[in-house]
């Protein structure tokens, strides 16, 4: 990724703007930069719908495409992202690029990633990555990741750019994993992490993103990152931060004083809740209540009215 | 002083290896162990061996693991159903193992 998409502020942003709302698009996550504190997207009205339809900054994440992986009876990893993605294009509203936390291949094989490449691609959006442990088990342990996706990137994959007056920073969380252990950015990132965020105005929105969850989900199935506090602490500074995760396939929710942290469902196969299973294995549903869970109906558009028109599913 | 005196263990320790590499009568291939992969669990989770053994993980689950020896002396590709990864233990000693995509998922290797 370049490194800076745009410098300086977008018009109509003043210091306090934020992630203000995210629209469950598809399985991915529609975000709106405009004013505010980050809240739960289906209170966007029509005046919200209006600032976007103006121009503000959107961006997608979407996560856990997975691509290889067979188990479903009916469906392949390939369709879901296909539908997915589809829902993308089918935006009224075209975001200005997308983030994928992680997980783009099951198994890092060649075939995949071009799969992944392919379908992502036809969305014609810049495309910001971060690894997740399966984008890293080809023979050469990550080589075949890197030679993708790691122009412009620092060690494993780490990098941070700048888009509409918001920094954000793709951290890697999914290498040099320790037995018993959750996941790890190491002490070299953080070093590099540091440097990044000195001197930069505390008043900067801030968006992290990151594979496995930065706070502990459920650490007894691996939902956390062992040195992530340090991060936060280095962050803790600033008035917006944004914590965007996948790892889970499911979405779960936090807000702590300034930030936000969030993980998108996947594109590919839900997990359990934690706790409900002994482990936490791809749940195998039906192809019918699959969609649901992915996130892949949660939303209708009415195009051509100034009032988005949304539809929130339960998760399952 | 002490290294002057016969170890008994050693002697019998010699022995036993000079009758284990020497016997005609051993089997051509050393034995080989399984540990199951299922429910991002290795079962058994502690595997007895003797020296020259070897030890067949084998993925039963639907999930792809990676075996890792926590001291890294061995490391599997990925593994997705149904296949398998051998590893050979010639010395003795407690080997810890883990799995690199989920590191909850924890084993270990005894060879006596």
């Amino acid at each position: 990724m370049g490194k800076d998409r745009e410098n300086g502020t977008a018009p109509g942003l003043t210091r306090r703007h934020a992630l203000e709302c995210m629209v469950w698009a598809g399985t991915g996550v529609l975000w709106t930069v405009s004013g505010g504190v980050p809240r739960s997207l289906n209170l966007l009205d029509a005046a919200e719908a209006a600032e976007i339809s103006q121009g503000a900054t959107t961006f997608l994440q979407i996560s856990d495409s997975h691509i290889g992986f067979d188990k479903e009876k009916q469906v392949t990893a390939v369709d879901t992202l296909t539908e997915a993605i589809d829902k993308v294009k089918a935006l009224s509203v075209k975001p200005a690029f997308m983030i994928h936390t992680g997980d783009i291949t099951h198994l890092s094989k060649n075939g995949e990633f071009d799969d992944a490449a392919r379908i992502i691609g036809s969305t014609g959006l810049d495309v910001a990555y971060v690894p997740g442990e399966h984008d890293l088990i080809d023979p050469g342990q990550g080589k075949a990741y890197l030679a993708r996706y790691g122009k412009g990137t620092l060690g494993a994959g780490w990098h941070a750019f700048d888009h509409g007056g918001v920094h954000f920073i793709g951290l890697v969380n999914v290498v040099d994993l320790k037995a018993g252990g959750l996941g790890n950015l190491g002490a070299e990132q953080l070093a590099w992490l540091k440097k990044d965020l000195e001197g930069r105005s505390a008043s900067t929105p801030i968006v992290v993103f990151a594979h496995i969850p930065l706070w502990s989900v459920y650490p007894k199935w691996g939902w956390g990152t062992d040195d992530a506090a340090q991060a936060l602490a280095l962050l803790k500074r600033f008035g917006s931060v944004t914590v965007l995760n996948g790892h889970i396939h499911q979405i779960v929710q936090k807000v702590e004083g300034n930030m936000t942290f969030h993980t998108a469902r996947s594109t590919a196969f839900p997990q359990p809740r934690p706790g409900t299973a002994e482990k936490p294995g791809p749940m195998i549903v039906p192809a019918d209540q699959l969609c649901s869970m992915l996130g892949l109906t949660s939303v209708d558009f009415t195009v051509g009215k100034e009032r988005l028109a949304i539809t929130d599913t339960t998760l399952a | 002083m002490r290294a002057t005196r016969p170890n008994p263990v050693l002697t019998a320790l010699a022995a036993t290896l000079a009758v284990f590499l020497f016997d005609p009568s051993a089997p051509a291939s050393a034995k080989e162990m399984r540990v199951t992969i299922s429910n991002f669990t290795f079962e058994p989770e502690t595997t007895a061996i003797a020296r020259g053994e070897t030890v067949r993980f084998v993925n039963s689950d639907d999930m792809v693991h990676v075996v890792v020896a926590t001291d890294g002396s061995f490391r599997s590709e990925a593994l997705d159903t149904g296949d398998s990864f051998t590893a050979a233990f010639t010395k003795p000693g407690s080997f810890t193992y883990f799995c690199g995509l989920h590191p909850f998922m924890k084993g270990t290797i005894v060879v006596k």
